[in-house]
């Protein structure tokens, strides 16, 4: 047993585990990760805008199937998800790359948990506005655009925040229908070398946390900026 | 393409139900031994948070920071193919000798999960009123022994529905645990489809039991915040 760390074979791979075989070939490693997380993340952000006005709609036939869907995903694993998506997406669209399959499944799963973020930004902003954007004669929806929406998104930004460090960490799961980000890369290196499995996932674990870490001191950051009891 | 023909026969009898409830089964035990212990873990790291010792202090942060910061699969593959460097000849050999892939998978939820718990309960501790720390200190009782007998026990009565809500995530976490062989419920789920190629029945009947799983405790949680917490309240 080989009791001292080897951590050459990260600097060997070092290119392959950042941007994979990119400029001859398709994108992989961090960048690959970065990019699902980033799609993803802009996504989902209209996604979950969507279902949570919907889920706060004053129709009952409106709301009862986005409530219905937000809580259907909430209760399923993301693997759950990405299998769905995996099985289902050929049948419905034909042929889908895989890196829009795991962009697909992530959306809809991080749409349903940012509805919720949604309405609670909504939800925050006192009723008052509401009422008192209505009797100057905008329509509900310009109310909901124009008054409550820019004020609920101050609330919203730093759960947005966090949701994309989830992001970050949940596309490790494409791994598993066979997309080259990062964790794929490792265990392809791994499984090529065979003998410097503890320093390959300490290296992509540390790289996981420098970039989950990064975005988590910024929602910390905005959290603190953009309350509203500084506001005011 | 809508040639699909749906048969609910097979995962509803023989060997694919079988399969199907021993991986429930696997969900269940893998869930419920994770969360008693990151339950144990979380708590010892909650209080090294809180505590007045700086050294200890910072290694509960990095503790929390690291591992709430990295993925659970990278934890998961670092366990279950890394972690015979960093561990003594003779753990190796035992590990080898019993279900691997399951302690494995149990180390990586437990380790992950405590440190979503440090936060619930550092969080139930914080809305607990100062001065019952400090009447106790003034009592006589040691930082420890005040939050053993002090704040603890009501801390951990406000945590309650959060720690629920963590078992269900551990539940829903723990079906990362097929990609390391463990034969879970998407393990099962997964090998159903590929037995039969009835893949629309198989994850079916998988959502449904997690969906299952996910009512029937968010409920008991609902049902705990009304009829416990709001007795307290009330008194």
């Amino acid at each position: 047993m080989e009791p001292f760390f080897n951590f050459s074979v990260i600097s060997d791979n070092f290119t392959y585990f950042m941007i994979g075989r990119f400029p001859h070939g398709p994108l992989g490693g961090v960048g690959l990760t970065l990019y699902l997380a980033v799609a993803s993340c802009i996504l989902s952000f209209f996604g979950g805008m969507i279902l949570g006005l919907l889920s706060i709609s004053r129709f009952r036939a409106v709301r009862l199937p986005a409530l219905a869907f937000i809580n259907l995903v909430r209760g399923m694993p993301l693997l759950m998800v990405i299998f769905w998506m995996y099985f289902l997406m050929p049948a419905l669209f034909g042929k889908v790359a895989e890196n829009n399959t795991v962009i697909m499944a992530l959306t809809l799963f991080t749409s349903a948990y940012m509805s919720r973020i949604v309405v609670a930004g909504i939800e925050g902003i006192p009723k008052g506005q509401t009422e008192a954007a209505l009797s100057t004669g905008l329509s509900s929806w310009q109310v909901m655009i124009y008054i409550v929406l820019p004020q609920g998104m101050r609330n919203m930004i730093p759960s947005f925040v966090n949701q994309f460090v989830s992001l970050i960490k949940d596309t490790s799961l494409a791994f598993i229908v066979g997309v080259s980000e990062m964790t794929h890369v490792a265990t392809q290196i791994n499984n090529r070398t065979m003998a410097f499995p503890t320093e390959i996932f300490i290296f992509i674990a540390f790289v996981y946390f420098i970039l989950c870490y990064a975005f988590t001191s910024l929602s910390r950051w905005l959290e603190g900026r953009l309350s509203w009891s500084k506001a005011m | 393409m809508l040639t699909y023909t749906f048969d609910w026969s097979i995962i509803t009898s023989g060997q694919y139900f079988d399969w199907l409830v021993s991986g429930l089964l696997t969900t269940l035990k893998l869930s419920a031994i994770s969360i008693v212990l990151a339950f144990i873990l979380g708590l010892i790291i909650a209080v090294m948070r809180m505590s007045h010792n700086r050294p200890v202090r910072w290694f509960a942060l990095a503790y929390l920071e690291f591992f709430r910061n990295t993925p659970l699969l990278v934890q998961l593959f670092f366990w279950y193919f890394g972690s015979y460097k960093i561990l003594p000849t003779a753990v190796n050999d035992w590990l080898v000798s019993t279900n691997f892939e399951f302690a494995a998978a149990a180390t990586a939820l437990t380790i992950y999960t405590s440190a979503f718990i440090a936060e619930d309960i550092r969080s139930g501790v914080l809305s607990i009123p100062k001065e019952q720390m400090e009447a106790s200190r003034s009592a006589g009782f040691s930082y420890l022994r005040s939050m053993q007998y002090i704040i603890l026990p009501q801390a951990v009565r406000i945590t309650i529905p959060p720690l629920v809500n963590q078992f269900l995530n551990v539940a829903k976490n723990s079906s990362l645990a097929m990609t390391i062989g463990v034969m879970e419920m998407t393990y099962q789920a997964r090998q159903v489809e590929s037995y039969t190629f009835k893949g629309f029945e198989a994850f079916t009947a998988a959502t449904v039991v997690y969906l299952a799983l996910s009512i029937i405790i968010t409920s008991l949680v609902n049902l705990y915040n009304e009829k416990v917490l709001s007795v307290h309240k009330a008194t």
